[in-house]
């Protein structure tokens, strides 16, 4: 033991002297990033998610915009529930929009007149909050195109993609329970549809709508409970999975488009701290004011226009919000001789497909699809960098195919409009929808897979001749021909970097040594077949070889095509290998 | 085969299917090299000290014209009034007030958004980063490790060595959430028994929910009052509700009935129905070719309220589904599966219309029991 004395307070023997902050910069964000430090220890973690590269692309803000608009709904709902009230109780409109007054209408229809007309700003509001919600499923159904054109679904970001297709599917029912809020005529005619849909369930569907109606339509719970619904338990569910995204988007580190220097194991950007902050930040502010302006001068939702609901008022043209048109279109072109009694029970068919299975099957099909591209092309490994979408002819392909299935159906949604404008018979413009629902599709295919292999010899075609410059020049012989500037090697790079894909073949040991087809055949045969449709006849990147072959050549006109023909092989740049070929 | 498929000696080697995406040996070509990141070129507000001042002045202006957006807003809101409308050229009248805080609103965030956009376009560093990226999946040890620690656990608790335990707790979280469901399921909403097939045509419904038999005028909406045979002209449509429904009922009552006890009345010359047995059936359920039908969509439940007088069809306007009245309001086009049911009409001591019956079958959209 010590014997000397020391005063309470001093520093004990072995203690050091307190630590001065290293530098200057560190003492002035020091106080209370310390404070929080020294009880969090976040220090270490938001450093590194300051340092963190995200890559920079316009078609990477698409997501940025979803998000944004999304926050900007969410914050003006916040404010809508001030004054909004839902109820479905009975008043008499006493509130300053003229043509309405003395009329009786339902509380949550007069409290949106009064949000309209009384609140100060009120309409302001409501419209950032339509205009922020249209907004948002635009800018997620372009994003979700945008990661499905590029490959970004692919291992190790398939979960990523099927919480995209659920944030999405959750977005449409969302934004369906909102529009049914106000009820004015236009909502309450698309509830009564909904209680259609629902009666056309096969067995429960009279019981599902009474307990969701609390009873006959409309009945006074389906307001509140659609309240419930649109403020609380979706939103939850929206956010939890919006987060759930980004963190993975961070934890995965963005994807980017292949390019001189990038490669599949690094990312090439910009850092968070100060680059990528700035930008995300303004570009908030830019979404937002966007949206401002454009609730300032377009009337979205006047809800005032078609009064109160009533079960029996019709309302001619009448549509749903954008993304909702699809189910809507199908139900126009569904034709009625479908609905059958069996054993006395009815089988509604022309609703059930429109209305109850056209939504989940078009997600069922969309979750899927990374798993099936996996299976087919056996590709088990992490890609990072984007596929450019010429380069996957068939996935474009199938993309365009089921977009314009979309499309159609979307369209058909219209053919009353249609038939108005441009003065055709209605049921034409049906048969000719009904068509091209199975036909489009297909052409859509076929000539989007064209249009790839085709730029895709196009590209081959520039990185063997170089670039057409423009400039026409006479040659010794006095022919003209036009002066083709070669690619510097960063040019080069992205025509050439992508791999040639080969389709899987079937094992020659199909049958063991006792003559019995190996288990599973056919499963393997399918995927062979699949494998051939995906990569069969594919169009390879021009190899060094090839490259050389063609300087050496002289005659760069002649190589290229003579390439492209099939007797005269030497140089054989398009290459295809059939499975069964062998 | 495909056009530009050249058969040649240059064909690779297909991939067996179980080596996944592994290339094959034979032919898969040489490839060309990455050559790294382009040399980087400098913007003019790196170089000129000039250009960064401008760079610098053009993002001030634009946080400064954000403040002024927010003081537009600020008096926007209190001098305007909500009900002073204003036009605009171009896009028609408007509510001046939501157009002065909007645009305030726009102006005080778009300044903000391009001012930082602008700044980090010029003034921040433009060199890009490279980060080094990593496989997801966690090394093999700590792999094992997490499945080692799983089965300690189910060790260490006794879980495998018990099966009783392991039985009757899968048991109990298998059914702990049926009281939750149960009650939601149970409470939502009444049970529909017999409410989808009986409207206010059937007559005076009673406390034990048992309808009494009873002929309503049928009155029209929504002037409530009865109509006489004779005031129903070849040609006119009209909207019909029965008798004591707009007086007698309230609030969601009311709406219930008139959701499903809306028809529509019309008159065609009694030799236009067809010679069929619907187009018989319909002349004889109506009264000198008055007839009623349910104005509910059988489709989905949309008002049918397009006629067309020369042709006779009713046409939805929700999906456009059909029906021709002359020959008992089949479907003759659209979605809807079935045709519209009809309302059997007379006359009485007055000359007022009358149902002599209720609706035979359940109107509007088909459901599952309807038949039943
Ligand atoms: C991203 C999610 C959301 C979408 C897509 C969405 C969509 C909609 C739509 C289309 C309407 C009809 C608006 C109209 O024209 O009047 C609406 C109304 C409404 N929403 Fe949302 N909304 C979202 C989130 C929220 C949140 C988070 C809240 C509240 C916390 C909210 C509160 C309200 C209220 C109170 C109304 C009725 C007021 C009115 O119609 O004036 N919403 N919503
Ligand atoms: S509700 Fe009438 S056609 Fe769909």
């Amino acid at each position: 033991m010590s014997t000397t004395a020391r005063p309470a307070d001093a520093l004990r023997a072995d203690d050091t002297t307190r630590r001065e902050p290293a530098s200057p910069g560190l003492k002035k964000v020091g106080g209370v990033a310390g404070w929080i430090d020294d009880r969090t220890g976040a220090a270490k973690g938001v450093g590194y998610l300051m340092k963190k590269v995200f890559p920079d692309h316009w078609s990477f803000m698409l997501g940025e915009i979803a998000m944004y608009s999304m926050i900007v709904c969410m914050l003006t709902g916040v404010f809508l529930t001030l004054w909004f009230d839902p109820t479905q109780g009975e008043v008499v409109y006493e509130g300053s929009y003229v043509p309405l007054q003395g009329v009786e209408m339902s509380r949550a229809y007069a409290s949106t007149l009064d949000i309209s007309f009384d609140v100060k700003g009120g309409l302001l509001i409501r419209q950032i909050h339509h205009w922020s919600a249209l907004l948002f499923i635009v800018a997620l159904s372009v994003h979700m195109l945008r990661v499905f054109f590029t490959g970004a679904f692919r291992k190790p970001r398939e979960i990523n993609w099927v919480i995209g297709c659920l944030l999405s599917m959750l977005a449409l029912i969302e934004g369906f329970a909102g529009y049914s809020l106000p009820d004015d005529l236009l909502s309450g005619t698309g509830l009564r549809a909904a209680q259609g849909f629902m009666l056309s369930a096969p067995v429960i569907g009279s019981y599902l709508s009474y307990a969701l109606f609390g009873g006959g339509f409309p009945g006074e719970d389906i307001i509140p409970r659609l309240y419930s619904l649109h403020i609380l338990l979706l939103p939850g569910i929206l956010i939890a999975l919006f987060t759930a995204h980004i963190v993975l988007v961070a934890v995965q580190k963005h994807t980017q488009y292949p390019g001189p220097g990038r490669t599949n194991d690094n990312v090439v950007g910009f850092p968070v701290m100060p680059v990528y902050a700035a930008k995300a930040g303004g570009f908030f502010f830019i979404v937002f004011g966007g949206i401002a302006l454009i609730s300032s001068l377009v009337q979205i939702n006047a809800v005032w226009v078609h009064g109160p609901y009533m079960p029996n008022a019709t309302t001619a043209g009448a549509q749903p919000d954008w993304y909702m048109l699809f189910p809507d279109g199908a139900l126009r072109l569904l034709p009625g001789w479908l609905e059958h009694t069996t054993f006395g029970f009815t089988w509604a068919w022309p609703v059930i497909i429109g209305s109850l299975l056209v939504i989940p099957l078009f997600y069922a099909g969309m979750i899927a699809y990374p798993f099936i591209e996996a299976w087919v092309t056996g590709d088990q490994r992490e890609h990072h960098l984007l596929d450019r979408p010429r380069n996957r002819p068939v996935r474009t392909g199938l993309g365009v195919a089921a977009f314009t299935l979309w499309a159609v159906l979307t369209f058909a949604s219209s053919n009353d409009i249609m038939a108005i404008k441009f003065d055709l018979s209605i049921n034409d413009i049906t048969n000719a929808l009904r068509v091209l629902t199975f036909v489009g599709p297909l052409i859509a295919f076929w000539a989007t897979r064209r249009i790839c292999l085709s730029l895709q010899r196009h590209d081959r075609e520039t990185v063997l001749h170089g670039r057409e410059s423009g400039m026409i020049v006479r040659g010794p012989d006095g022919d003209f021909h036009e002066v083709h500037e070669p690619l510097d090697p960063y040019e080069r790079w992205t025509l050439v970097q992508h791999e040639a894909h080969e389709p899987l073949q079937l094992e020659a040991d199909e049958v063991d040594e006792n003559g019995v087809a190996r288990k599973g055949g056919a499963k393997r045969k399918l995927r062979a077949r699949l494998s051939e449709f995906y990569y069969g006849g594919a169009v390879h990147p021009v190899t060094p070889a090839e490259l050389e072959a063609a300087h050496h050549d002289g005659h760069e006109h002649e190589a290229i095509e003579s390439a492209n023909r099939a007797d005269e092989s030497e140089v054989d740049p398009v290459r295809s290998v059939g499975a069964e070929r062998h | 085969m495909n056009d530009h498929t050249p058969q040649g000696e240059h064909d690779s080697t297909p991939v067996p299917l179980n080596q996944g995406h592994v290339q094959g040996t034979g032919g898969i070509p040489e490839r060309f090299e990455n050559p790294g990141l382009p040399p980087h070129v400098h913007r003019a507000s790196d170089t000129d000290e000039q250009a960064a001042k401008r760079a610098e002045r053009t993002i001030a202006g634009l946080f400064g014209l954000s403040m002024l957006g927010t003081v537009l807003f600020l008096v926007a809101y209190f001098m305007v009034d909500v009900d002073e409308m204003t036009f605009v050229p171009g896009i028609g009248d408007m509510s001046l007030s939501n157009l002065l805080l909007g645009l305030g609103l726009a102006l005080a965030l778009l300044g903000i958004g391009l001012g930082a956009v602008q700044w980090a376009k010029t003034l921040m560093p433009d060199e890009e980063v490279v980060e080094m990226r990593h496989p997801m999946r966690s090394s093999d040890e700590a792999r094992e490790g997490f499945v080692q620690t799983i089965l300690d656990g189910g060790e260490s608790s006794q879980l495998t060595r018990r099966p009783l335990i392991k039985a009757t707790l899968g048991g109990a979280l298998g059914l702990f959430s049926l009281p939750l469901l149960v009650q939601l399921a149970g409470s939502l909403g009444p049970l529909p028994r017999n409410d989808l097939s009986v409207t206010f045509w059937n007559g005076e419904k009673g406390e034990d929910g048992t309808w009494t038999a009873m002929q309503r005028r049928l009155h029209l909406d929504p002037e409530d009052r009865p109509i006489k045979a004779s005031d129903v002209t070849i040609g006119s449509v009209f909207h019909v509700l029965p008798e004591g429904l707009q007086s007698e009922l309230h609030g969601a009552e009311k709406l219930n009935e008139i959701t499903k006890a809306s028809v529509l009345v019309m008159r065609l010359n009694p030799d236009e129905f067809q010679d069929t047995p619907q187009g018989r059936k319909a002349r004889d359920w109506g009264y000198q070719g008055i007839v009623a039908y349910s104005k509910v969509c059988t489709h989905v439940g949309c008002p049918v309220g397009l006629y067309e007088q020369t042709t006779h069809h009713l046409l939805c306007p929700c999906h456009q589904s059909t029906f021709d009245v002359t020959n008992d309001c089949e479907v003759i086009f659209g979605p809807a599966g079935r045709p519209l049911p009809q309302l059997k009409i007379g006359v009485d001591a007055q000359g007022y219309l009358i149902a002599e019956q209720s609706f035979q079958e359940p109107v509007g959209p088909s459901f599952w029991e309807r038949e039943s």
